[in-house]
Order: C-alpha cells, then sequence, then structure tokens
C-alpha cells in the first residue's frame, strides 16, 4: 500500500508530468515533420536552451531560499555591455577580461540585492523589481541603446568554438557551441551543493520556514547574501554567453525575459512561495519552454501562436504545480 | 526513586526591556527526572524566563547554575551544549523537508559538518524515533504529518541533540485529547530516562495530571512553587489570577427580566447537516447549543450568520421575521458571529488592534467619502477600556497579544456593531483563566442588555455555568433541551445519544 502511493505519486510528480507532456509534444511533432526525428534537434534544442538554463537555475535558487529575482535581465544586460564598451574603448582583447569583469559586475549588483533583502528585509520581488528599473534606466542614460556589435576579435571567435560538429544526412552541419558546458557544470554543481553541502540544505531551510532555520543554527543572512552574490556571478557569465552567441553586446535585449525565465522554473515544480524545487525539474522546465519555442512551428502552428500557446502552458502547468501543493495540504495527515 | 539532583537553578533573575520589567526577580529548580509546570497568564514573563534559560536573553541580575555550577553569559549554543532544547509552540520544523532531516539537521550544524551523510542521517533519526515509540515514515515530507506527529519530531529532534532539559512551550493547545495522553506517555518516558522536562502551561487539570512540581508566575514575579499535592484547584487559580475565582452559574430568576422573545427558529433545516431546529432566546438568556465534532452545531451558527444559509425554516429577531441568505443579510439585521477559529477567520493577525476592533463597523464612521478616524480612536480606546483589553495602545498588529486579548478585540469588532444577536463559537477555546472569567462576565453582561447570547461549545463545564438553556444536537437533530441545573454527567449522556429515532422524546426544559 506505501509502495503503491509512492508510486502514483512519482507518476503525478512534476517532472513526470513534464516528461510526458515533452513526449506527446515530440511525438506529435514527429509525426507531422520527419525532420525533426533527428540528432540535429537534439543540438539546435541544445544551444538555443543554453542562456534559459543558466538564468532558470539561478532562479531556481533564489526562489528556494524563499526570494525572488527580477533584476537579472537587467544585470545581465550591465554585464555585457559594460566589459565590452571598455574592451573597445581601451582595445583590450582577450577572454579573462569580458568574463571577469561580467563576473564582478554581476555579483556587485547581487551584492546590492542581498542588502537589501536580507539586511534591510525588504520584500525581494521590490527589491529587483527596483533594482531591475535602476540598472536598465542607467545603462540608458548613460549609454544609450545602441548594440555594440562589433565584438573585440578574440570574444568573436568564441563563437567558433565547438564542442563537436555533427554533419546529418542531408549534410548540413550542426555544431554545438563549447559554451553549452557552462550550464552542464553549474546544474551538476547545483545539484550537489543543494543535496549534499550543509548550506544548500540551508538555502532549503531558509525557504521553508525562516525562523525555524536561525533557530536551529543556520546563518540566514550569511545564506541569502551568498545566494544572491553568486547569483548575480553566475549571470554575469550567462551575460557574457549571450554576448558571444549573439555576436553582439546590447543594453537592452535581455530585458523582458525574466517572466518566461520564471515561468519555466515554476513549470519545472519549484514552489514559489519557496522551499522547494529541484535541477532537473528545472531543466525538463527549460526544455519544454525551449521545444516550443523552437519546434511549434514544425506543427503547422503559426508563430504568431506561439505566445499564446506559451502562457496557456504556464497557465496550466502553474495551477498544476498549485493543485499539487494544495492536495498535499488537504491530503489526510498521517 | 525520585531524583532531586536539581538540573539547572535560576536564583532572583530580573530583566527588564527599556522601562519595562518582565521578569522581577524569579527563582526556577529544574531537577533530572522530573516533569515540571510553569503556570502563568498570558504575559507573565514565561517566555522571556524560556529565552533566559536557554540563553537568547541575559538576566540583567540573579545567577543561573547548570548542574551545580554557575553560568555566565550563555549564549543560544552554549546552553544547546548544555543540553537544554525548547520546543517552541510552532516547533520550529521545516515543512518542505523530510521528516529524518527535520530530525537530523540540528545535530549537523552543531557539530559543523559541512556536507550531509543521507544514509547516517536517516539511520540516527529512525533510532531516535524508536526510542521515544515513534512511528514515522522517515521519508515523507513533514507538512504531511498532524500537528501531534510534527510535535513528536521536534521532541526526537531534541532527543537526538543530547538533550538534558526539554522545554516545552504550550504543547497541549493544538493536540486532541487522545494526543495529549500520547504526549504525556512520552514525557513520562523522558522522566524515567532522567530528562528535565519543563511545560509552559495554564490548562489547571492538565497539569494536575501530568506536573510533579508546579511553578506560578504572575506579571513577571514568582509566586509560589511545591508539589502537585501542595496545590489545588482554588489555590492554583488563586495564585494564577491574584483573584478568587468563583464560578456562579448563571441562573437568572424568572421576573429578573421582561417576558419577551429576543431570537427565535423554526424548523431550520439544512440538508446534510441538521433538520428541524427549533429553539427561542428570550431576554436574559444565555443560550447554549453543544454536540459532538459532526452533530451539526456549527453548522447551525453557519446557518444563522449566513455563511451557508438553511434550506428551509424561519427565524425571528426580535419579533420580526427575517431573511438571512448571506454573511452582508445577517449584518443587516444585526447579527454578530465570533468564529471558532479567531486567527484565520476572526483577525486580520498583521493589522494593528484599532483596524481589527472597527473591521465590521467601517460603514458607520464614514461621513460622505472621509473615515472620521477621531471617532474610530475614540470609540477603540472606549473598547479597550470598557473590556480591559491588556496593552498599552492601539497601534500594535494583534498578533502580539495573548489569546485572551485576541478573542476580547474580536467581540469588541462585534459589539462595536451593536449587534442584536451575538452569536459566539468556542469563545474560550485556547483562552487563559483570567480572560475566560472577563469574557464570560461580558457575555452575561450583553444578556441583560437586552441582546440575544447563543454560545456554541463542546465544553461542558463552561456550558454549565454561563448558559442558564441548553440544546444538544446530535446527528442534525436536537435531542436534548436542559437547563443549567442538570449535572455533567447528565449532559454528557446526551451529546452521545443518538439522534433521529429519540429526538421527539426530548428532555423538558
Amino acid at each position: 500500500m506505501k509502495t503503491k502511493s509512492r508510486i502514483s505519486e512519482l507518476l503525478t510528480s512534476n517532472q513526470a508530468v513534464i516528461i510526458m507532456v515533452l513526449l506527446v509534444l515530440s511525438i506529435a511533432i514527429g509525426l507531422r515533420n520527419n525532420a525533426f526525428v533527428s540528432f540535429s534537434t537534439v543540438v539546435i534544442l541544445a544551444r538555443a536552451a543554453i542562456l534559459m538554463l543558466i538564468f532558470a537555475l539561478c532562479q531556481m535558487l533564489v526562489i528556494i531560499s524563499g526570494g525572488i529575482d527580477v533584476s537579472f535581465p537587467a544585470i545581465a544586460c550591465a554585464a555585457m555591455y559594460l566589459p565590452v564598451k571598455m574592451m573597445l574603448n581601451y582595445e583590450i582583447d582577450n577572454l579573462w577580461f569580458p568574463f571577469g569583469m561580467a563576473i564582478l559586475i554581476g555579483a556587485f549588483f547581487g551584492l546590492i540585492n542581498a542588502v537589501l533583502i536580507a539586511s534591510l528585509r525588504i520584500p525581494p520581488l521590490i527589491a529587483t523589481l527596483g533594482m531591475n528599473s535602476l540598472i536598465s534606466g542607467g545603462l540608458l542614460a548613460f549609454f544609450g541603446s545602441t548594440e555594440l556589435s562589433r565584438l573585440p576579435d578574440r570574444l568573436n571567435e568564441m563563437f567558433r568554438s565547438y564542442l563537436f560538429t555533427y554533419t546529418a544526412s542531408s549534410g548540413l552541419t550542426y555544431s554545438l557551441t563549447i559554451l553549452f558546458i557552462i550550464p552542464v557544470v553549474l546544474a551538476i554543481g547545483l545539484s550537489i551543493f543543494l543535496r549534499y553541502t550543509t548550506m544548500g540544505r540551508g538555502v532549503y531551510a531558509i525557504g521553508g520556514n525562516r525562523s525555524a532555520a536561525r533557530i536551529a543554527g543556520f546563518r540566514v543572512i550569511r545564506i541569502q547574501y551568498f545566494v544572491y552574490i553568486f547569483v548575480g556571478a553566475v549571470v554575469g557569465i550567462g551575460a557574457m554567453v549571450s554576448c558571444i552567441l549573439n555576436r553582439a553586446a546590447s543594453p537592452t535585449n535581455l530585458m523582458g525575459s525574466e517572466m518566461m525565465i520564471i515561468a519555466a522554473v515554476v513549470v519545472g515544480g519549484t514552489r514559489i512561495t519557496g522551499g522547494h524545487g529541484s535541477v532537473s525539474g528545472t531543466i525538463l522546465g527549460v526544455t519544454l519552454i525551449a521545444l516550443i519555442q523552437n519546434n511549434l512551428i514544425m506543427l503547422g502552428i503559426p508563430t504568431h501562436w506561439q505566445p499564446f500557446i506559451l502562457g496557456f502552458l504556464i497557465v496550466l502547468g502553474t495551477a498544476f504545480t498549485s493543485l499539487k501543493a494544495m492536495a498535499s495540504m488537504k491530503q489526510a495527515k498521517v | 526513586m525520585e531524583n532531586t539532583n536539581p538540573f539547572i537553578r535560576l536564583t532572583d533573575v530580573r530583566k527588564a526591556f527599556g522601562g519595562v520589567r518582565a521578569l522581577k526577580g524569579v527563582d526556577l529548580e529544574l531537577r533530572c527526572g522530573e516533569i515540571h509546570c510553569l503556570a502563568g497568564e498570558n504575559g507573565c514573563g514565561k517566555s522571556t524566563l524560556i529565552k533566559v534559560i536557554s540563553g537568547v536573553y541575559h538576566p540583567d541580575r540573579g545567577t543561573i547554575e547548570i548542574e551545580g555550577a554557575v553560568v555566565r553569559n550563555m549564549k543560544p549554543i552554549d546552553a544547546i551544549r548544555h543540553g537544554i532544547q525548547v520546543i517552541y509552540q510552532d516547533f520550529a520544523v521545516f515543512p518542505n523537508m523530510s521528516v529524518a532531516e527535520n530530525i537530523g539537521i540540528n545535530r549537523l550544524l552543531l557539530e559543523g559538518e559541512k556536507l550531509v551523510n543521507w544514509k547516517e542521517t536517516r539511520k540516527r533519526a529512525i533510532d531516535a524515533m524508536a526510542a521515544i515509540g515513534a512511528n514515522i515514515d522517515p521519508d515523507i515530507l513533514l507538512e504531511r504529518l498532524s500537528v501531534s506527529n510534527k510535535q513528536l519530531v521536534a521532541i526526537c529532534r531534541a532527543l537526538f541533540n543530547n538533550a538534558r532539559l526539554i522545554i516545552l512551550d504550550e504543547p497541549t493547545t493544538a493536540l486532541t485529547s487522545r494526543e495529549v495522553d500520547l504526549l504525556f506517555n512520552i514525557l513520562r518516558n523522558l522522566k524515567d530516562q532522567g530528562i528535565a522536562v519543563m511545560i509552559v502551561n495554564h490548562k489547571m487539570d492538565e497539569i494536575f495530571r501530568i506536573a510533579d512540581r508546579i511553578t506560578i508566575l504572575r506579571n513577571g514575579e514568582f509566586i509560589s512553587s511545591g508539589t502537585r499535592d501542595e496545590y489545588n484547584n482554588a489555590r492554583f487559580s488563586h495564585d494564577l489570577t491574584g483573584r478568587e475565582l468563583m464560578a456562579v452559574k448563571y441562573s437568572p430568576a424568572p421576573g429578573d427580566f421582561p417576558d419577551e422573545t429576543v431570537f427565535e427558529v423554526e424548523k431550520l433545516t439544512r440538508e446534510g447537516s441538521f433538520y428541524d431546529i427549533s429553539f427561542a432566546v428570550r431576554r436574559g438568556d444565555v443560550f447554549g447549543i453543544t454536540g459532538l465534532l459532526g452533530s451539526g452545531r456549527g453548522e447551525i451558527a453557519d446557518a444563522i450568520f449566513g455563511l451557508s444559509p438553511a434550506e428551509s425554516g424561519t427565524m425571528h429577531l426580535n419579533g420580526e421575521l427575517i431573511d438571512v441568505q448571506s454573511i452582508d443579510d445577517a449584518m443587516n439585521q444585526g447579527i454578530a458571529y465570533v468564529p471558532e477559529d479567531r486567527l484565520t477567520q476572526g483577525l486580520f493577525l498583521e493589522r494593528s488592534i484599532q483596524d481589527n476592533i472597527m473591521a465590521a463597523s467601517l460603514p458607520a464612521y464614514f461621513s460622505g467619502l472621509k473615515l472620521q478616524t477621531g471617532k474610530m480612536n475614540e470609540d477603540t480606546d472606549r473598547w479597550i477600556r470598557d473590556i480591559d483589553i491588556k496593552t498599552n495602545s492601539a497601534e500594535p498588529p494583534i498578533n502580539t497579544l495573548s489569546g485572551g486579548n485576541q478573542q476580547k478585540c474580536v467581540m469588541a469588532k462585534w459589539l462595536n456593531t451593536k449587534p442584536k444577536l451575538l452569536v459566539l463559537n468556542g469563545p474560550t477555546v485556547g483562552v487563559d483563566i483570567g480572560s475566560k472569567a472577563e469574557i464570560h462576565d461580558l457575555v452575561r453582561q450583553l444578556a441583560a442588555e437586552g441582546v440575544g447570547v447563543i454560545v456554541i461549545s463542546d465544553d461542558i463545564s463552561e456550558l454549565l455555568e454561563n448558559c442558564n438553556r441548553i440544546i444538544v444536537v446530535h446527528d442534525g437533530y436536537i435531542v436534548g433541551r436542559v437547563t443549567n441545573d442538570v449535572s455533567e454527567t447528565e449532559l454528557l449522556a446526551l451529546l452521545s445519544r443518538p439522534g433521529k429515532e429519540s429526538h421527539e422524546n426530548e428532555v423538558t426544559d
């Protein structure tokens, strides 16, 4: 009986449901369009999901800790634009500088978020909304909205560093950028951190019950500082990745992506109220959204339907998470 | 048999915050292998004392000795290292973590581990549960546990941290009587293992059941301490409240009040909840409705207040036929309802006392589009004074008040609507003895002023003390109508009487 309920629990878990939706979608697309059923699809999807994965994993960490961060698009824009601008102005041409600067800039804004949220106890949504506006407004005021489309050479060349290249039977070649390693390392690192370190458990603890975490002896404020600064730094790396993949540094082009990222995280089973969430769920959530964004057209659905379908999916996905949470509240207590 | 080694001894402990003296010289001795009850009404300094013992506060004066040695400048982590464990009212557990992790996590932090060994944690958690005879699946999330099992987890966690002294802050508040029995057995088991147990409580019957020794505080002062045998009900109530609380039954004589009917219901029925409910509340009556959980007693109140209206039957208020289909209807007719669960249904916990007291009567304070704040302040202050809500001002959020004072605020909120009928559902659940007596006085006073008062409760002794007429509901039917000269046993017998078959031959008043 116990194992039976475990199995039914497993089958209705967020992960299982997303996997099923992914399968159904893939089969539908595959039946409609044979081109979908090939290794190249995986390569294209992986490339498309790199940035979303990085940002979503960061967001997941923040949400588990009981916060939320809507300032990351602005932080990313600053961390992408400023280093490139400096490199062009001072004719710096190496890889350490842009990544190092991006990490520093991201960590700096993360620190400010942490001060506002952990020390001044401003609600995270308000604090990061403010920071978002402050940073993006600052970029606009000081630098305008012009893109830097001529990147320094070394940075530009990164675009052509591939992990592998795959030639399909059609003769077309598909390459996966070496930058894909970044979300992979991040995902593995975060999994281990969240599961096996005392501090990682502390992230869950403060998201589940902040005062209990303090009583238990977790350094609540220190953990929050860590989360926001770490996330800031990783968002900085993400910003450079975006810059390389788009072959341009724009002070605006990531703005507005926060809702889609939060949606991917929540669809992946992270509870917006904190304390729950997993790397695997987030990866699945991102995969689902990337699949829809990139391959819906293969089903013959016009692109202008895409926002509608994505919105629909998000509402459905979050409603499902919420229903599950409600059911587990109502469930007979043991 | 009795182990009389003191584990911790506090002598003349004083603590002040700003100008407020929270502890004015308290002595307390907790011995290994005893269950000690710390009793006192809310605001007596119990929580401050717990925080002194657990190292959160440092006393301004006085000494703390642990196992004979004076301890100075004790920090929370020192207290934990001495084996002092506090189980707070909300248990300070993590709803999003497994049972095993909840039990193991403090130890991990205490030992400064950087990594989690899940296998070991799980095994040790199972052992800790086995030690007190708890049998909970270690892998399920804590949010799925009942209150009583969450408490067990908290106790296991305390034991797991090598507890020598376990302090439980009002551990029985949310438990059913069976769960209380279970808890008490576990506490006796801990006591036999030589652990000192201190329970903070103010329920007399429970204290007499479990305590070896008792210490009573009032207003931050040490009042008395002694073995259970040295106390009886009268001394206990007296020490606790500083007053002679005499239980006087409310029984107005015929002729005390004019012979008028305030509120009358006839053949009130809602399918699946209650059937054919008829009764009349006369001027001066405090009218009781009782029944077991699920008997329909609460649903009748919900129907009167329009929460879930009756399907058939009539209601008359002061002789007029009224139709209550919604809460709005009920409020317009002058019906007020103090719900059973004041925390979720009766209060805006984060808002000020004033906001809460004014919440049900705001329309009365509008002149045009402007709220007459002056009048609101005046009325709030009047209520605080009249029904003696213990607070310095109307500003603080209501969740800073004790249960008894919160309940008085809920009553003030409704009384401020000048109700003609007041329905109180479980008015004194979680309320301390002193406030309880004050709420009872208030209820009687209202009845005398001509407000119809209906009290719904399963607290038999409270009903018999306060309600001059009582109906008993079983399975949705009225199975008995009594006055309060029946004995508790007679009333209890009625409670468990089957419904439909026997509702014809009622015990008449």
